[in-house]
């Protein structure tokens, strides 16, 4: 096939791939939220609420009256989901990692400003934290895909180039964790921070006991809060894929091995999330930063010269 | 069918009560009565709250604070009385700041008598809170509809 013939199949796939991840990631991300919540409950010696429970939230936010503080907002988060949805089909269809870094980045970048745009004091502070987080978290992402890249290059069978297309995995002969285990370490301690769970949940909070108000969220309400809840959903399917991937290789059966993996980091988070109570900033960040360049910049350093 | 009362978020605020009543409602939301059982999640945001919790009774001070937190809910909404100083007024209903229960400054839909006020009566209130936001979000989708 022809090069042009090649940008066509991938394009497609891509579209395919947003299509089924619009519709398939808010069903998983939907169930994820709720076995959070059952298990954070058993965690705490509670029954817990149902496991839809997240779904009748969001269903209850669509009935809510709308009311917003500004059209802009709605529209900030509308494109925040949309991207962060676009991020996902990239990713799951087997596109180029680096681009689904740089679109959920572009989602978050949405969701920072549709809580500025609210102008309310409490927002702005929660956004401001939000900045801080995308700060501590994104070396970390970025290494992370370029720690992918020269994994594939010394996996691949027929040697010599990487790629930052997901689906080269399937054609790697081990799964990239046996040459990045210390980047996937790396990027499991912020995955903390882009669950938003306790420590790292310094932006907006589940727990109305550590939150000034609501964060981020204290100016949405009714369905841009339920949209918002839905874009969470779609996040945390798309990074749980993250986790996932380094434990894929050889052919589709070992994705049941990335699942489980994807899984257990999840059941970890959940862990974390009952066992540790909200930091400064200032820790989070000099932490998150102080990892990327221990685990990312010593594995990285190994990979190229050795 | 309405999915408000399978959801009930509840914001929590401390008029002129003793105090009593608060430990009560707080016990109310901890791990041993479990609310979340019925999908009450504790929140501190007004826009996010479908009933509103009030304990104690109104005075000239906080009956601005009462009235602004209830007019920054989101329809449907729910309110319920804790206690008997947040039903009547009660033991301070003649001290000479003391305007009266909360009935005095917003709608009350629901009345939890008591002093303090029993966690077990407030998860009774709570539940009869919730067939009221039902109703009020029935009435507000058929409304909606009309509209359309
Ligand atoms: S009802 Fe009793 S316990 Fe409750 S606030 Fe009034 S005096 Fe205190």
């Amino acid at each position: 096939m022809d090069i042009q013939g090649f940008a066509i199949q991938g394009f497609v796939a891509v579209v395919i791939g947003i299509i089924a991840f619009a519709v398939l990631a808010p069903v998983v991300g939907c169930l994820l939220a709720g076995v959070d919540r059952v298990l954070s409950a058993r965690m705490q010696g509670r029954v817990g609420p149902p496991l839809l429970q997240p779904y009748y939230d969001v269903r209850k936010l669509f009935e809510k009256e709308g009311v917003t503080v500004n059209g802009v907002q709605d529209a900030y988060v509308i494109c925040a989901l949309i991207f962060a949805i676009i991020a996902g089909g990239i990713f799951f269809s087997g596109g180029n990692l680096l681009m689904c870094v740089f679109v959920i980045t572009l989602s978050s970048l949405f969701f920072i400003i549709a809580a500025y745009s609210s102008r309310s004091p409490y927002a702005e502070l929660g956004a401001a934290r939000e900045t801080l987080q995308v700060m501590s978290y994104e070396p970390m992402v970025l290494l992370f895909s370029v720690a992918f890249y020269m994994a594939t290059a010394a996996l691949l069978p027929f040697g010599g180039w990487g790629t930052f297309d997901v689906s080269a995995v399937f054609a790697l002969d081990a799964p990239v964790i046996v040459c990045i285990w210390p980047v996937f370490l790396g990027l499991m301690f912020i995955l903390t921070i882009k669950l938003r769970k306790s420590p790292f949940d310094l932006s907006m909070s589940h727990h109305a006991h550590q939150e000034i108000v609501r964060g981020m969220t204290t100016e949405m309400s009714g369905s841009t809060l339920g949209l918002v809840e839905i874009l969470h959903w779609c996040e945390n399917v798309l990074f749980l894929g993250w986790i996932g991937l380094f434990f894929v290789w050889g052919g589709p059966v070992t994705l049941i091995v990335g699942v489980v993996a994807a899984l257990a980091a999840y059941f970890l988070e959940i862990l974390i999330d009952n066992n540790f109570a909200r930091v400064k900033w200032q820790f989070m960040l000099k932490s998150a930063w102080a990892v990327a360049l221990v685990a990312g910049g010593i594995n990285l350093a190994v990979l190229a010269f050795l | 069918m309405a999915y408000s009362g399978k959801s009930p978020w509840v914001i929590h605020y401390d008029g002129s009560s003793c105090n009593g009543c608060d430990i009560e409602v707080l016990a109310t939301l901890c791990p041993g009565f479990d609310g979340e059982r019925f999908g009450v999640v504790n929140t501190g945001n007004p826009k996010h709250a479908d009933i509103f919790l009030v304990t104690g009774s109104v005075n000239e001070q906080n009956i601005d604070v009462v009235r602004q937190i209830y007019d920054q809910m989101v329809e449907p909404k729910v309110v319920v009385a804790c206690g008997i100083c947040a039903c009547s007024g009660g033991i301070f209903h003649d001290c000479y700041n003391v305007i009266g229960g909360v009935d005095q400054a917003i709608p009350v839909d629901v009345y939890a008598p008591g002093c303090a006020v029993r966690p077990e009566t407030l998860i009774d209130a709570i539940v009869a809170g919730v067939a009221v936001l039902d109703e009020k979000a029935e009435k507000l989708k058929s409304e909606k509809k009309g509209r359309a």
